[in-house]
């Protein structure tokens, strides 16, 4: 196990190391540089514009910018923003957390209301029940989730009036920062009234978020039930005479579990794409809001950092996913 | 295309299929509304009321017809500049399939040389080829897409190469794999033996023999394009105003949603029908071309 745990890890080095060089190439792709392609349509004054180049190091050769950058990134100076002048690495980690809250409870409400259907439509298989749940997860896996998001702002924001359109909290209550996420900085304020505020402005994006998770949960439950069901075990188990529903509880969807947590781990990236355009819609202040605002901000330094960072998050989540199997299943160590 | 490459393997084959695919009533309903699609979309001039652009000064945020307000000269309403809604969706249906066919295209011919070129030279290049899909596959597809297009610069053309080269790692992969299976096969050996170039054992004798699951994932991959897209034409990333792009309409209707539902519910219906079309075609394709499933 631990030579598994190793190699597994060493490999992330090479893979860290290719992405900075992904990331740093693209943005040496952009016309011109980035300083000549933020200064926009008014144009910039040649020695301002040779200072700032020599002030960012642009006026290297591309070999030895990169060497710096890595050596940066190293140090974990990712760069600061062209903008607000902040390290790009204080801005995520000032807006990581309401996307980690947000994709947590996105997340859980998936899990919460995806097992249960799948396993329903497993054990009930070729009902109403099992083609009406196959629809729905199909309709929600081609959702496009920034109408689906818009859609429900307007029926259960506008015409309902039962949540706040977009935000965080409402602006008559202040927090304190404290973990950054939200629901449990309220908690640990008392007020009653913030912790309803935050829920109530959480509780809408964490199910438009979780809306094509939910339906790979459940499609993926029912199939890897129906697997399970038909096994030998099970038989075994039904013929001691167990009851039907501690058959399918305790002795299925413990096997059947194993494929559906590592697709869970998976949908990280999934989470994150869906993140960008939620976070977008609802006005959320998190990484994916951050991000598409920096694109359109040509805040170059925090795009190349911020994706950067995200996609280390990613790597950091499928080694865990692996790491977590190899544990599981023995046979894919060596 | 598509059916003749199914039609490859023995006579009968085709008639196999349909049995098992049409068993599939999803996909057949899939197969219904594809077709409606891409008939809509040749006759757009025709079936269309309107032409996409033209705005009607009286008729500014018009209701549907069966709405109080509504006019049966516009089925489902006007926009913001009197511009009829029906008459853009249809248009809109002929960009959104020219876009997933033009990004699927690109995507799947240079996947496909990629992958067989991996499965082929093997050694140095196989594992440099697949690191680097493995590292394109470390960013989750939209943030590069978003990031690609940062860079080109927005447009729907720039938007259409994003998504192409997001989507790469899926074909590539896939070719790669299923061409490693046909590699060890005898008729491989023999050929070889036989004299045949590389190339033409690449092309001419390997590739047909991987099409089957090519041909799923490129229809799942036409979804997943579209869909992409219209991500980045709402981000404003994608089409510019005022071409009838879905999801560039959806972001055109954010600031007055909340009075005229309507310019709203119908573009983002058109891209989720759409979506599902390709996505329910592209599911019962899979279980009718997986022996392993066929009952």
């Amino acid at each position: 196990m631990l030579r598994y745990l190793l190699r597994r890890v060493a490999m992330i080095v090479p893979t860290f190391v290719a992405v900075t060089f992904l990331s740093f190439l693209l943005i040496h792709l952009v016309p011109g540089d980035p300083i000549e392609a933020r200064s926009g349509q008014h144009g910039i004054a040649t020695e301002r514009l040779a200072e700032l180049r020599h002030e960012y190091g642009l006026d290297q050769p591309l070999w030895r910018q990169f060497v710096q950058y890595e050596q940066q990134v190293a140090s974990g100076d990712l760069g600061t923003s062209l903008v607000t002048h902040e390290s790009v690495w204080r801005e995520f980690l000032q807006f990581f957390p309401a996307t980690v809250e947000l994709s947590v409870c996105a997340l859980l409400f998936a899990v919460l209301i995806g097992l249960p259907l799948g396993v329903i439509a497993a054990v009930r298989r070729g009902t109403v029940l099992d083609y009406g749940l196959i629809g729905v997860s199909v309709i929600g896996a081609s959702m496009p989730i920034f109408w689906w998001g818009l859609m429900a702002i307007l029926i259960f924001s506008v015409m309902l009036g039962w949540t706040p359109v977009s935000g965080r909290i409402s602006d008559l209550y202040y927090v304190e920062p404290v973990t950054g996420f939200m629901l449990i900085d309220c908690w640990f304020s008392d007020d009653v009234g913030a912790c309803r505020s935050a829920a109530s402005h959480l509780i809408l994006p964490a199910i438009v978020l979780g809306t094509i998770p939910l339906a790979v949960v459940a499609r993926m439950t029912r199939s890897a039930m129906l697997e399970v069901l038909n096994e030998d075990y099970i038989r075994t188990a039904r013929a001691k005479g167990l009851s039907g529903a501690r058959v399918v509880i305790v002795h299925a969807l413990r096997n059947a579990l194993i494929p559906v947590v590592t697709v869970i781990g998976l949908m990280v990236g999934t989470l994150l794409s869906g993140a960008i355009l939620t976070e977008t819609v609802f006005a959320w202040p998190g990484i994916g809001h951050w991000m598409v605002e920096s694109v359109l901000r040509r805040d170059y330094p925090v795009v190349q950092g911020g994706l950067l960072l995200i996609a280390a998050l990613v790597m950091l989540v499928n080694l865990g996913v692996d790491l977590t199997y190899g544990f599981l299943n023995p046979r894919i160590r060596r | 295309m598509l059916q003749k490459a199914i039609t490859v393997p023995t006579p009968g084959a085709l008639r196999l299929f349909w049995r098992s695919f049409s068993g599939n009533r999803g996909a057949v309903l899939g197969l219904a509304i594809m077709l409606a699609l891409i008939v809509t979309a040749v006759f757009a001039g025709i079936v269309a009321p309107h032409a996409p652009d033209e705005q009607f000064r009286d008729y500014f945020l018009t209701p549907p017809a069966w709405e109080n307000g509504g006019t049966t000269r516009f089925l489902l309403g006007t926009d913001d500049v009197g511009r009829d809604i029906l008459s853009r969706l249809i248009y809109g249906a002929r960009l959104s399939l020219l876009i997933g066919a033009a990004v699927v295209g690109l995507s799947l011919s240079i996947g496909v040389v990629l992958g067989l070129i991996a499965a082929f030279a093997g050694g140095v290049v196989d594992v440099a080829l697949m690191r680097l899909m493995d590292i394109v596959l470390v960013f989750p597809s939209l943030l590069l897409a978003i990031v690609i297009v940062a860079i080109l610069g927005p447009g729907l053309f720039n938007a259409m190469l994003a998504v192409a080269v997001v989507m790469l790692p899926s074909f590539t992969r896939l070719t790669r794999a299923s061409a490693m299976a046909e590699l060890s096969r005898d008729y491989v050996t023999a050929t070889r033996a036989a004299g045949a170039s590389t190339p033409r054992l690449m092309f001419d004798t390997v590739l047909p023999n991987c099409l089957a699951p090519l041909i799923v994932q490129a229809t799942l991959g036409f979804a997943s394009a579209i869909l992409d897209a219209a991500a980045l034409g709402f981000l404003g990333l994608g089409a510019q105003p005022p071409t009838p792009e879905w999801g560039t309409m959806l972001a055109g209707a954010l600031q007055y949603y909340q009075r005229a539902w309507w310019v709203l519910t119908f573009p983002g219906l058109a891209i989720l029908f759409t979506v599902l079309a390709f996505n329910l075609f592209g599911d019962g394709l899979r279980d009718a071309l997986d022996p392993k499933l066929r009952r």
